[in-house]
């Protein structure tokens, strides 16, 4: 069977993780594929310490990119705003089969997200695992036009 | 080596063609070199021919052998190589207007491919005939290359484009697209056969109606003529587009069918060599059909492949593959509704071989991701019809289309992967 969906995406993409919204939460995006027909909402909350105390997501999409999402909220919790832009370039490494990154002390991160490392044999993939993420980066830049 | 590994020796296909004029699969299969090759360790089976169909040798062979014993540019020298060249290149258009039923091999002009031949209408006749307020008839089935020109053209010249709507079975019923016909409808453009759903639609009947308000009609063959071939004559259309790589012939090659009486009046679409027939720099004298509409060197490769491809569709016999194409559809439709997770979206009473279906809670890539890792090729996505996705509230459907090649084993096959897909995404 195909390498895509190990235990750990199928069980991610079957209950996922923090699919709920967050209410009066100041910090949304919407990553869409139109080309898929899928469409994510990330919702962000930072607390005074620019560290996310909140991640939650909702919306359609495919197996790759709930999962993706799911394993992304869980990732993210706690993390600061720095942290959460480097964890996607480690996983936008991990997807496409580019450089292995420096080590930024997030190796126990990098490797649960590495459950979705098949991905780099897929490259048409590639933006069903990272609509989420863009969706989160795009949620952080609103979060900086606020402050 | 030519072991597809799908039986078709208990397939309903095979035995029910009981007399000596059914299809013969296994022939037909061995002409086709890519139906052997094995896709990540499994025979292919290919079910994406409504995207593009693949190439008998005899396709393949047409086109190298051009290259290989006669290619030189057409129309140009009076060398042995261009005049050869241009005897196929012509004897192509025969093949085409024989295939159509064209009263005139004028009437046949090449373009790139379905979608260039609607442009070309939508610019030539849009810029002769449509005046702001004009209404351009299409309907909610059509493929984007059947929407954006007229959403071009009502942009640039301030036309109504009006959509006639679809049933819950994917049809347009004949009286929602005549309420649509008044005495500023100018064109109807509608595709014979839908890309998406399969629904073959009336297209005599919708001829009859449009031209009855005194508006000319575009039909979009690229899904029909594959299935159900055209007769021009008989459909009374005034222009019909197809793409070569739909009917088994190679890409960058299409067609455009016009009335010659229409192609006659309408300006040329692009200009440059081989379309006229005299320049200077003060006038410029046009050549006549259909090279006023083929500017530049055209694919005569690929016209030439074109006509190898219709003579094989000829030798294999239309009637012969429409048989078993509808003995496939009703057999995929079958085994599909078996499958409890299973919704097929388009369940007009005709259709052409062409399924789209869903799986409850399954994504459509999810499903192209574990077929292909079976082999098994099936398109996913809104299939260039956006319109058609949104009127079912689909994101995007699954769909698996037959051609001449396809056997009720591969049939079998799919079915098999797709239960695999539910056990796999069962939550």
């Amino acid at each position: 069977m195909s390498d895509l969906y190990p235990p750990v995406v199928l069980d991610h993409s079957r209950h996922p993780r923090n699919r709920r919204t967050i209410s009066g939460c100041a910090h949304v995006a919407t990553g869409e594929n139109p080309a898929c027909g899928d469409e994510l909402r990330v919702f962000l909350a930072l607390n005074d310490f620019e560290t996310i105390d909140d991640i939650a997501f909702d919306g359609k999409s495919c197996a790759i990119a709930t999962a993706s999402a799911s394993l992304m909220t869980e990732v993210l919790l706690g993390k600061t705003r720095v942290q959460a832009r480097a964890l996607f370039d480690r996983f936008y490494t991990i997807v496409t089969g580019g450089a292995n990154a420096p080590d930024d002390g997030m190796e126990a991160e990098v490797q649960r997200l590495g459950a979705l490392s098949a991905l780099r044999d897929y490259p048409v993939r590639e933006k069903c695992a990272t609509l989420a993420w863009l969706a989160m980066l795009a949620a952080l830049e609103s979060a900086d036009r606020r402050a | 080596m030519l072991d597809t590994g799908h039986t078709v020796t208990q397939s309903p296909v095979a035995e029910s063609g009981s007399n000596g004029a059914a299809l013969d699969v296994e022939a037909v299969r061995a002409d086709f070199p890519i139906l052997h090759r094995p896709v990540r360790g499994r025979p292919l089976v290919y079910l994406d021919t409504a995207a593009s169909a693949q190439k008998p040798a005899q396709v393949i062979e047409a086109e190298r052998s051009f290259y290989t014993a006669e290619n030189a540019n057409i129309h140009r020298g009076i060398y042995f190589l261009s005049q050869r060249a241009t005897e196929l290149y012509d004897a192509a258009r025969r093949k085409v207007q024989k295939f159509l039923n064209a009263r005139r091999v004028e009437e046949i002009v090449f373009a790139r491919n379905a979608t260039e031949g609607i442009n070309l209408v939508a610019a030539s006749f849009g810029e002769a005939y449509l005046k702001p307020g004009d209404e351009v008839v299409i309907t909610g089935l059509e493929h984007h290359s059947n929407i954006l020109p007229w959403q071009f053209l009502r942009e640039k010249k301030g036309i109504v484009l009006k959509v006639a709507r679809l049933n819950d079975r994917g049809e347009v019923p004949l009286d929602e697209f005549t309420r649509l016909l008044g005495p500023r409808t100018r064109l109807a453009a509608f595709a014979h056969v839908s890309n998406a759903l399969g629904t073959v639609l009336p297209a005599a009947a919708m001829v009859r109606a449009a031209h009855r308000v005194g508006a000319k009609v575009l039909i979009d063959g690229s899904q029909s003529v594959v299935h159900l071939g055209a007769d021009v004559q008989e459909l009374d259309c005034d222009f019909l587009v197809f793409s070569g790589h739909k009917l088994y012939g190679p890409t960058g090659i299409g067609v455009l069918y016009g009335k010659e009486a229409l192609l006659e009046a309408m300006p040329p679409y692009q200009g440059g060599g081989d379309m006229i027939a005299s320049v200077t720099f003060e006038k410029t004298t046009l050549a006549p059909l259909p090279a006023k509409f083929e500017a530049g060197t055209p694919a005569i490769a690929q016209a030439v492949g074109l006509g190898a491809a219709i003579d094989y569709l000829t030798r294999v016999g239309l009637e012969r593959i429409r048989v078993h194409e509808a003995q496939l559809l009703r057999y995929a439709t079958g085994r599909l509704s078996e499958a409890k997770s299973v919704s097929i979206i388009g369940t007009a009473a005709e259709k052409a071989s062409v399924i789209s279906f869903v799986m409850e809670g399954i994504h459509p890539h999810d499903i192209g991701q574990v077929l292909d890792s079976q082999g098994i090729a099936i398109r996913v996505g809104h299939h260039c019809a956006q319109p058609v996705m949104a009127r079912f509230d689909v994101p995007a459907t699954a769909r698996a289309s037959f051609g001449l090649y396809t056997t009720a084993g591969e049939v079998d096959a799919l079915v098999k992967a797709l239960e695999m897909v539910e056990t796999l995404f069962a939550g």
